[in-house]
């Protein structure tokens, strides 16, 4: 496979061509916050937290959707992106009802645990506090979307990798919500195949087991990259 | 149809219509079909039948004459070239105007002056035909030399010199960005693809523009025409013209002209007797302004959520369903028929130094004339503002003028006599834009017009990326603490940081851009935002500052004056 330099924080880096930017540089052991992204679904660049500077770009590029190239010059910490990611941080706690002290997920949540790696000690907005509702008509599972950020990982698990599109998205800016079917109760939804990869994918506490109480609801992605990689060696094939 | 048989098609046309001894215009596009064009032609009609006129004279349905707060819009054409325009025809004014002009009663209605400035000042390249042919008419485009470029590109010309005409004749894209278009023509020739494909982008959501929809609605073959030579300059077999679904007039005449360029072998296979297919579809959005963005446009015609994916890869590269395809806006389109036809020096030889030929622009606000107006690149803002669009009303004096909608910003009085060209713009911190200008006059509040734009930046961000999604937000909060006087210095400085981070951060273009109102009235009117900070008053007396307490209380605040009445009277609240 054809091998590619480039630097990332003044040091020079090899990585595999085709890799994404964000791959190359998790591979070399530096730590990029992400939300919307997870190994295994496709990149999206939405929550903006993997930014990062490219000598001779203008512009802030998402490390997700760029592409490796021969060459690049990458900068993935400096003051000014970590102040971006902080006030990103900043913005998506405002925008919904996230409290965390009476979360199902508390203590195992990724925006809690950005918030406090990134060192975000305050909330310099407005709470929005949206009226925004509990779905919990599903047999095994509910969604809250208090606690939901819109990184649609259960949209793209559910497309790309169930293969049944039952979630998808509603409205549009800040009216934005993720939906099951067309807008109907997830119970009532007739694609959904109880399989819980939206679930588990969820970096928040927005889909969760039922039954769940506060700080109980672990999630687990790494099946996913497990099952990706079990259907591409066709290792279940009889 | 072959190249002798449209010209042909022609000058039958053009004999028809030296036979006819009057022709009567009338503007029949938007604004003045609202202001009761129909009517007009309702009463003419009448008049014609009672006096069995009809095979003297004809009544054309046209597009944009121009001077839209005038409208409706009437021109009578002899066939000795003699001309006048009525404005503000009613119906029985216009059965007065065809009177007079029959010699069947003394002239009673006097018709606009000729030599208006608004008339005058203009340079119609793009317009050239808007307001004189039918748009519904394909026979009449033709007689006005619709797809004549086209067939002589064909013909006479190899796709790489179509291209390089295109690069030569320094066009850029007329839907804001400016990226040279011969350039972008040149990437998507030489991306090497078995399928590619030609967008033209009529989603034009600017608050206050529409040079666009007055094209698409005046003179539909000409971007048809356009269409088709980028798709032989580019190897495209077929086309997708994009239009914002607020414009059903725009939609149902490109509907039209297409139908009808394919009955006569002008778009659709073997074109003009040619090797060259190229087929065109109408494809109608949802009203969405994001969808002006290329990446989100393209998501939209291929019948997926309307959201922007980041670049790169570009259209060009990697476009309509992974192939390479070409996006250019409908005004630009328009551009490339005269430029074919009458060569790039020519074309080159109008505007300025880097910004060639004429830009249309949609002249509204507080101004005399406001209307669609084709100016030369390069022409003084003072110039369109006050002698193309004849000044202020009642006096009033100028304060700004904003180009570029929501993603441009205002241009204050000092900097009047700035060229009109990209660079100047952009220097002043402004942008051309798709070819909004709003004029503003000394009433209005600069806070408060970057909250109008922030307002329908919040209402059209798609929500995919947070700092768009939830920053536009946050700013108009802020925004609107400024206006209604209980804004403190720090929100002020939050509100300058949130500025930067969503320019700096956003995924697409209206993320990027939405601060642009807001920094650019900060940069030129930032007295008037601290004024509503500090002083608590609004200069320009728009904003009501003083009916706004200073401490918004909660609605839940009742309890504490409860709780202070009970104390108050001797009870311990502990005491129940």
């Amino acid at each position: 496979m054809p091998v590619i330099t480039l630097t990332i924080n003044d040091e020079l880096v090899s990585a595999r061509s085709g890799q994404s930017l964000l791959e190359a540089i998790r591979d070399h052991g530096i730590d990029l916050p992400t939300l919307c992204h997870l190994d295994g679904l496709s990149a999206r660049g939405g929550c903006r937290l993997c930014l990062v500077e490219v000598a001779g770009s203008p512009r802030l590029l998402p490390a997700c959707t760029t592409e490796a190239v021969e060459g690049m010059v990458v900068t993935t910490h400096n003051e000014r992106i970590d102040r971006y990611r902080r006030m990103i941080l900043e913005l998506t706690f405002a925008e919904r009802n996230h409290t965390c002290a009476v979360c199902v997920s508390n203590g195992h949540c990724e925006l809690q645990a950005l918030a406090a790696e990134l060192g975000m000690d305050r909330v310099r907005y407005d709470y929005l506090n949206p009226d925004l509702g509990l779905d919990t008509s599903h047999r095994l599972f509910g969604v809250d979307h208090n606690r939901c950020l819109l990184c649609l990982r259960c949209v793209r698990v559910c497309d790309e990798v169930e293969g049944a599109h039952t979630w998808d998205v509603a409205g549009r800016g800040i009216a934005s919500r993720v939906i099951t079917d067309l807008n109907r109760p997830w119970g009532q939804s007739e694609s959904c195949t109880e399989c819980g990869k939206c679930v588990e994918v969820c970096p928040t506490g927005a889909l969760f087991d039922k039954g769940a109480s506060v700080g109980e609801m672990e999630k687990e992605s790494r099946f996913l990259r497990r099952i990706l990689d079990g259907r591409e060696k066709r290792q279940w094939r009889r | 149809m072959n190249p002798a048989d449209l010209a042909a098609v022609a000058e039958q046309e053009r004999q028809r219509q030296r036979q006819l001894l009057l022709r009567i215009f009338l503007c029949y596009s938007t604004p003045c079909l609202s202001a009761g064009a129909q009517q007009v032609r309702g009463a003419l009609e009448e008049l014609i039948r009672e006096r069995d006129l009809a095979v003297r004279l004809e009544i054309v349905a046209t597009g944009c004459m121009g001077p839209c707060s005038r409208g409706p819009l009437l021109r009578l054409r002899r066939a000795d070239g003699d001309e006048q325009i009525f404005e503000r025809v009613t119906p029985e004014l216009a059965r007065a105007i065809l009177l007079q002009a029959l010699e069947l009663a003394p002239p009673q209605v006097a018709p606009l002056d000729p030599d208006l400035p608004f008339f005058t000042r203009q340079t119609r390249v793009v317009l050239a035909n808007s307001g004189w042919i039918d748009p519904e008419r394909l026979e009449d485009s033709i007689a006005h030399g619709a797809y004549a470029a086209l067939a002589h590109a064909l013909h006479e010309m190899t796709p790489e010199e179509v291209c390089a005409e295109i690069k030569q004749s320094g066009l850029r894209g007329r839907g804001g960005g400016g990226y040279p278009t011969g350039v972008k023509w040149n990437l998507v020739r030489k991306a090497p693809a078995e399928r590619k494909f030609v967008v033209a982008n009529g989603d034009e959501g600017d608050p206050g523009a529409y040079m666009d929809r007055t094209i698409m609605e005046s003179d539909p073959h000409r971007v048809l025409e356009g269409m088709a030579i980028a798709g032989y300059a580019v190897g495209a077999e077929q086309g997708y013209i994009y239009v914002r679904g607020e414009y059903p007039l725009a939609a149902s005449r490109l509907a039209a002209a297409i139908r009808q360029a394919e009955r006569r072998g002008l778009l659709g296979s073997r074109i003009l007797d040619s090797n060259f297919n190229f087929r065109i579809d109408l494809r109608i959005g949802a009203g969405a302004f994001v969808c002006g963005e290329e990446t989100a446009l393209m998501k939209s015609i291929m019948g997926r959520r309307g959201q922007p994916v980041p670049r790169p890869p570009y259209p060009a590269q990697k476009g309509l369903w992974g192939f390479p395809t070409l996006i250019n806006n409908v005004e630009t389109y328009a551009n490339v028929g005269p430029i074919i036809s009458r060569g790039a020096e020519w074309f080159a030889a109008m505007g300025t130094g880097k910004s060639r030929g004429t830009k249309v622009f949609a002249l509204c606000g507080e101004v005399v004339n406001s209307g669609l107006i084709e100016v030369e690149m390069g022409i003084r803002l003072r110039d369109i503002v006050f002698e193309i669009g004849g000044g202020l009303p009642d006096g009033g004096r100028f304060k700004a003028a904003q180009t570029g909608g929501p993603s441009g910003g205002c241009i204050p009085a000092q900097h009047l006599d700035t060229p009109v060209d990209y660079e100047s713009l952009k220097e002043l911190g402004s942008i051309m834009g798709s070819g909004g200008l709003i004029v503003m006059g000394e009433g209005s509040c600069m806070p408060d017009v970057a909250k109008f734009f922030m307002d329908f930046c919040m209402d059209e961000s798609c929500g995919k990326c947070v700092p768009c999604r939830v920053g536009t937000v946050e700013m108009r909060r802020l925004l609107g603490r400024i206006t209604d006087g209980s804004a403190t210095m720090e929100d002020f400085a939050t509100l300058e940081q949130l500025c930067e981070l969503v320019r700096e951060t956003s995924l697409c273009g209206l993320g990027m851009t939405a601060p642009n109102p807001v920094l650019n009235t900060l940069r030129y009117f930032r007295d008037e935002y601290l004024a509503h900070i500090v002083d608590r008053q609004c200069p320009a007396g728009v904003c009501n500052l003083d009916r706004i307490p200073l401490l918004k209380l909660p609605e839940h605040a009742h309890v504490l004056t409860l709780f202070k009445e009970r104390t108050d009277a001797g009870h311990h609240p502990d005491d129940q």
